[in-house]
């Protein structure tokens, strides 16, 4: 679990996150929406302490990260895997030392035992040709899951993830999004996802905080949003024709009242 | 104002360097790597210098040495002197400045803007620690090592064309190579090698260490580690001069 508490994050007089606080749970995906430059990236790099919050505190299963020194720091990170908006995966090495790194940085495993690990975890995000290709050789689906991989290889037990799927066509995002989830459930972390995508926001908004200039303007599960009167989040989420169908579509189908075929026959002509 | 902000952060860089390595292993292999990359890599261009270097030193001495009072192994005492004193050691490292500075300043550069600096945070690496200082211990180790062979390949050169120009043969050039030699020049150029060294792998490392923005940046950042470190070398250059030769 982990614990935002009244954070404030600016950079100069410009104020970027107001006063947000939340509570990720664990085995959970907890979403992070929000516009462009809305802050999802800020709240996410003063989580893991790449910024230093102006006020607040971050707290991680009853651990004041806020308030530790850099070593205590250093060693809660071991804990924490990312993956970056752009991926960030070392562009000198191959796939195979991207995902080796950490291990060969912090686990005392032998070399048999770390190439057994990588493969495992490679064939987890389903990358089983690319070992011995570069970052610069490979696209950016790829990359993303080898940023994935990199993250999860010495089991953490929080997951970032800053836009999974930014930049990916539609089925390989659903990939990797499913990737995911399935990471979360089976290793029970506590997993923070920055996205605007909508289907991620339905296929796994266990929990989703939504993010307006800075304020947390609204929270709930991926069935409350759908119900949802919030108009600016209505806004930025059913933005266009087609995903307000699909939401009145599935409101429908959530109160149960598309029981029979004839029935929505006759609601559809009616709207 | 802006001179004192830029050296507090970089004194701040320095002091964020010293922590113990997470894995001796790997920082051990990153130094190699370096040395490689920074060392092996420059020998070539030190080289081809050195030898020209060498060459015209002895050319023009002779031209401008013209009184028949002096003898002509003089000029090999010369060359082998400013060889010693300022061309290997100075000269070389303006040229390594360009060479394993804008290498140093771009590649960090680069990790910083592809947020591979942050990936590597995020796992628990000091990366001041584990990026900076393997390139400035290579540097210390290797650019000395290079000034030397600097000096070696360049009086090479003075004698070689004493030669082939007709002004000395090998045996008059070598006389002169070997009259009054002063063993305290050489400490005196290893003094300024590893000043340099450190000069000119430490200010790209801050440069691109902390470059904000995109590629069009990192260009500019590396341009400006370069020309900060060369003037710092040659800036460095005089007040050891007048610091250490009376
Ligand atoms: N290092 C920084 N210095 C100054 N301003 C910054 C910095 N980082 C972010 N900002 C500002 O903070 C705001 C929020 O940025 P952030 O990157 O968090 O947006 P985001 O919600 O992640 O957007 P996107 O969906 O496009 O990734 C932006 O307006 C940006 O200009
Ligand atoms: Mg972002």
């Amino acid at each position: 679990m982990i614990e935002v508490r009244n954070l404030r994050k600016g950079f100069g007089d410009r104020t970027v996150i107001s006063d947000v606080s939340a509570v990720m749970e664990t085995g959970k995906c907890n979403l992070i929406i929000g516009a462009s430059g809305s802050g999802k990236t800020v709240l996410m790099k003063c989580m893991v302490g790449l910024l230093d919050p102006d006020a607040g505190d971050i707290i991680y299963d009853n651990l004041r990260f806020t308030g530790m020194n850099t070593g205590e720091k250093k060693e809660m990170r071991r804990q924490i895997g990312m993956l970056f908006q752009g991926s960030a995966l070392f562009d000198s090495m191959t796939v195979e030392q991207n995902v080796m790194f950490p291990l060969d940085m912090f686990s005392n495993m032998t070399r048999g035992e770390k190439q057994k690990r990588v493969d495992e975890v490679l064939a987890r995000v389903q990358l089983v040709e690319a070992h011995r290709k570069f970052p610069a050789e490979i696209s950016g689906g790829m990359k993303k899951r080898v940023g994935i991989a990199r993250a999860i290889v010495l089991n953490p037990r929080y997951l970032f993830c800053d836009e999974p799927n930014s930049g990916l066509d539609p089925q390989t995002s659903l990939v990797i999004d499913k990737l995911i989830r399935e990471i979360t459930l089976e290793y029970n972390i506590t997993t923070v996802v920055n996205t605007h995508d909508m289907n991620s926001v339905m296929e796994m908004g266990d929990r989703i905080f939504y993010m307006y200039q800075g304020y947390k303007e609204w929270e709930g599960s991926n069935q409350e949003i759908i119900f949802s009167k919030n108009e600016k989040l209505n806004a930025f989420i059913f933005a266009s024709d087609f995903l307000r169908d699909a939401k009145d579509m599935r409101m429908l189908e959530l109160k149960g009242r598309i029981s029979d075929q004839r029935d929505m026959d006759s609601m559809l002509r009616e709207s | 104002m802006y001179f004192f902000r830029h050296f507090g952060s970089f004194i701040l860089m320095i002091r964020g360097m010293f922590s113990r390595p997470e894995n001796y292993r790997m920082y051990w292999k990153e130094l190699m790597h370096q040395c490689v990359e920074l060392g092996i890599g420059s020998l070539g261009i030190v080289s081809i210098i050195s030898v020209f270097i060498g060459a015209v030193s002895t050319v023009q001495t002779a031209y401008q040495l013209v009184s028949p009072l002096v003898p002509i192994s003089t000029i090999a005492q010369i060359v082998r002197d400013t060889v010693i004193l300022e061309f290997a050691p100075t000269l070389s490292c303006i040229v390594l400045a360009g060479v394993v500075g804008s290498k140093i300043a771009s590649e960090l550069g680069n990790m910083r803007v592809s947020e591979q600096i942050d990936a590597l945070e995020i796992m628990g690496i000091n990366t001041r620690a584990y990026l900076i200082m393997p390139k400035i211990v290579a540097c210390l180790i290797m650019i000395p090592l290079l000034v030397v062979i600097a000096m070696t390949v360049g009086i090479w050169g003075g004698r070689f064309a004493g030669q082939a120009a007709g002004i000395m043969s090998y045996e008059v050039f070598d006389r002169g190579l070997f009259k009054d030699f002063i063993a305290y020049n050489v400490t005196f150029a290893l003094t300024k090698a590893y000043t340099f060294a450190f000069i000119i792998s430490a200010i790209p490392a801050y440069y691109g260490y902390h470059v904000r923005g995109g590629a069009l940046e990192i260009g500019q950042s590396s341009t400006r580690a370069v020309v900060t470190s060369c003037v710092t070398v040659l800036l460095a250059d005089y007040i050891l001069a007048a610091l250490l030769l009376d």
